[in-house]
């Protein structure tokens, strides 16, 4: 029987944030998610130019003080697309994440439960769609059912489940021999109930990190649909098909290419650099001191 | 060994199977008639008709899945109905394209990666270090199109070095092919280059914590010496492993690539397949790059084995 070691000594939500104020890449990150977030937040409400009146007197104007990153080939301003585009990049990565959880975490939860035929059922199952790269999956099931952001939700959404199935099926494994959990099935609780109550919270953290890091995969995975004209379709602007649009254009307005393209790598950074500091604040097994 | 390689080779062909099928079913719901468009929206009924019984269109699924399954085994992936020439033939003039793209990205990635990963584990937490770590942060969060259209910007448009798209061929010179493949390999390359070069230095740490290297260390051989001559060949297994993945992956990214470059390979054939719902030919390339991955695995997986024994003899169920 395994000794409860220092590590496993529960930790208040103070320490936590003690811990994670004190992580640079933690606060980066979150600094960096933060503002995009906001920036998409506020373009529901204002942006500096209107992203759909076209205006093409205006077109192709360089970075100035009043259109920051430039205007497009339709005269539209470039930074107030980049604040929308942002709105449908949260939107989607976001949901598609949400997919994968909700999906993904009780089967891998239940086959860890059950064992026996359904979880090898479900790893060869998984082995399956881990087969297909995630792109051309994304590519197929986008092509079939017509180019879209639902589409494309639900394209990066199906390749999310797997991910989460084994990770909640790998963490509920590792749960289920503890003594808490032993303490609960002497008390009578079933496996359901044990998942529900002793299981899914202690997994929590894991779930939290490997989000983050499918969330930072789906911007650049709806970029990259979209940018081969699969996913956002127009008018609603989206940084991927803006890199598209800017491409014919490069030799005479880089900053069309430019602007959209640092806003997907910041976007994605911010979000790996969060990744990693949650890991390393949640999860001391995974934590690297190097 | 015998008894792990068995159960292994079914899992791959059971894996295989089963994808097999996920494709053609996936492909059977993809909405509008391959032979309406193949004869134009004003043919007459029985002109479709007489096209569907042709290709085989009118025959029942399952019988048409078997067909194709069957034909797959050995090597005839039947006739384009767009082109009207065998698939394995418009697959094997794409893959002189996307092989040598994938191949030459592979071997971009791991000569930037393997120095960069062995040069910043062995300045281990100095700022050397960190400040490579955050490259390769940096490296990841970059979407290949767009590195991609930056490249072409520089090299392409403004230094005139390459050209900035299309293929001229092989039979135009080794030189000039290579030319047009440089920056899509760069651009496919560079996110790679960064993961590799993190698990490069994350194994090398890996491995310069065990006792051996300590014992080796307490033997009066230099940190050096220990570096390149123990650690940096244990450290080289989890880097081969990842190296294999990265090749299907490579393989795969081609999908977008080739189309920002106008190259004609496998990506840009599929996308053209689709469009037209030349489904015969999208079914066979997904199944190439599937099976390709499969078996990539199936490498990785006995590689694994031969290396480490425990695995053969494991029992009881992974947490993984």
């Amino acid at each position: 029987m395994s000794v409860e070691t220092f590590e496993d000594a529960p930790e208040t939500w103070r320490d936590v944030a003690k811990k994670a104020f004190k992580n640079r890449s933690f606060l980066v990150g979150l600094i960096i998610t933060m503002i995009i977030i906001s920036m998409a937040l506020i373009s529901f409400v204002w942006t500096p130019w209107s992203v759909i009146e076209l205006d093409i007197l205006k077109k192709l104007k360089k970075p100035s003080l009043e259109y920051w990153f430039g205007t497009d080939h339709f005269g539209r301003d470039i930074f107030s697309m980049v604040m929308v585009g942002a709105r449908n990049s949260i939107a989607v990565a976001l949901i598609a994440v949400g997919i994968g959880i909700v999906i993904g975490v009780p089967i891998g939860s239940w086959a860890a439960a059950k064992g026996g035929t359904f979880d090898e059922l479900l790893m060869r199952s998984n082995d399956v769609i881990f087969a297909f790269p995630a792109l051309l999956s994304a590519v197929m099931i986008t092509a079939i059912f017509g180019p879209g952001a639902v589409n494309a939700i639900i394209a990066i959404g199906i390749f999310n489940i797997p991910v989460f199935a084994r990770l909640a099926r790998g963490a509920a494994l590792s749960i289920w021999p503890r003594e808490f959990i032993l303490a609960a099935r002497v008390a009578g609780k079933g496996k359901a109930r044990i998942t529900i109550e002793h299981i899914l919270p202690n997994m929590a953290n894991l779930l939290l990190v490997q989000g983050t890091i499918q969330f930072s995969l789906g911007i650049l995975a709806e970029a990259g649909l979209s940018y081969v004209g699969l996913g956002t379709q127009p008018p609603l602007p989206s940084w991927g098909r803006m890199l598209n649009e800017a491409q014919t254009m490069m030799s005479f307005a880089p900053h069309m290419a430019i602007f959209p393209g640092l806003a997907i790598v910041v976007t994605v950074l911010g979000l790996n650099l969060l990744g990693d500091g949650l890991r390393d604040v949640l999860d001391p097994r995974l934590r690297r001191e190097r | 060994m015998i008894h792990y390689l068995a159960k292994k080779l079914i899992f791959t062909a059971l894996t295989l199977w089963v994808a097999s099928m996920v494709i053609f079913a996936l492909l059977e719901i993809v909405p509008g008639d391959p032979a309406q468009l193949m004869l134009g929206f004003n043919a007459s009924a029985d002109a479709v008709a007489q096209l569907r019984q042709q290709l085989g269109l009118d025959l029942p699924l399952p019988v048409r899945y078997f067909t194709w399954i069957s034909g797959l085994l050995v090597g005839d992936f039947g006739v384009s109905y767009t082109y009207s020439v065998p698939v394995s033939e418009l697959i094997g003039e794409r893959l002189w394209v996307s092989l040598p793209l994938a191949f030459l990205a592979l071997v971009l990635s791991t000569a930037i990666a393997i120095p960069v990963g062995i040069f910043s584990a062995s300045r281990h937490g100095t700022r050397t270090d960190t400040s490579i770590m955050a490259f390769t942060q940096l490296g990841i969060a970059i979407p290949n199109f767009w590195f991609a259209l930056l490249t072409v910007y520089i090299f392409a448009i403004w230094l005139q070095l390459v050209p900035a798209g299309g293929f001229p061929g092989w039979e135009d010179g080794l030189v000039k092919g290579l030319k047009s493949l440089i920056l899509p390999a760069i651009a496919l390359a560079l996110p790679q280059a960064a993961i590799l070069s993190r698990v490069t230095r994350s194994a090398l740490l890996d491995v310069m914590g065990e006792d051996y290297i300590r014992t080796a260390r307490a033997k009066g051989l230099s940190a050096r010496s220990v570096l390149w001559q123990h650690a940096l060949r244990n450290a080289l297994i989890p880097v081969l492993t990842i190296m294999g993945l990265q090749f299907a992956f490579l393989l795969a990214g081609t999908i977008i690539i080739e189309n920002v470059f106008y190259l004609p390979g496998l990506g840009r054939l599929i996308f053209q397949a689709i469009t037209q719902r030349d489904l015969i030919v999208v079914e066979s390339v997904v199944i190439l790059l599937v099976a390709t991955v499969i078996l990539i695995n199936l490498l990785v997986d006995l590689t694994y084995a031969v290396v480490d024994p425990r695995l053969r003899h494991s029992v009881g169920r992974s947490t993984t």
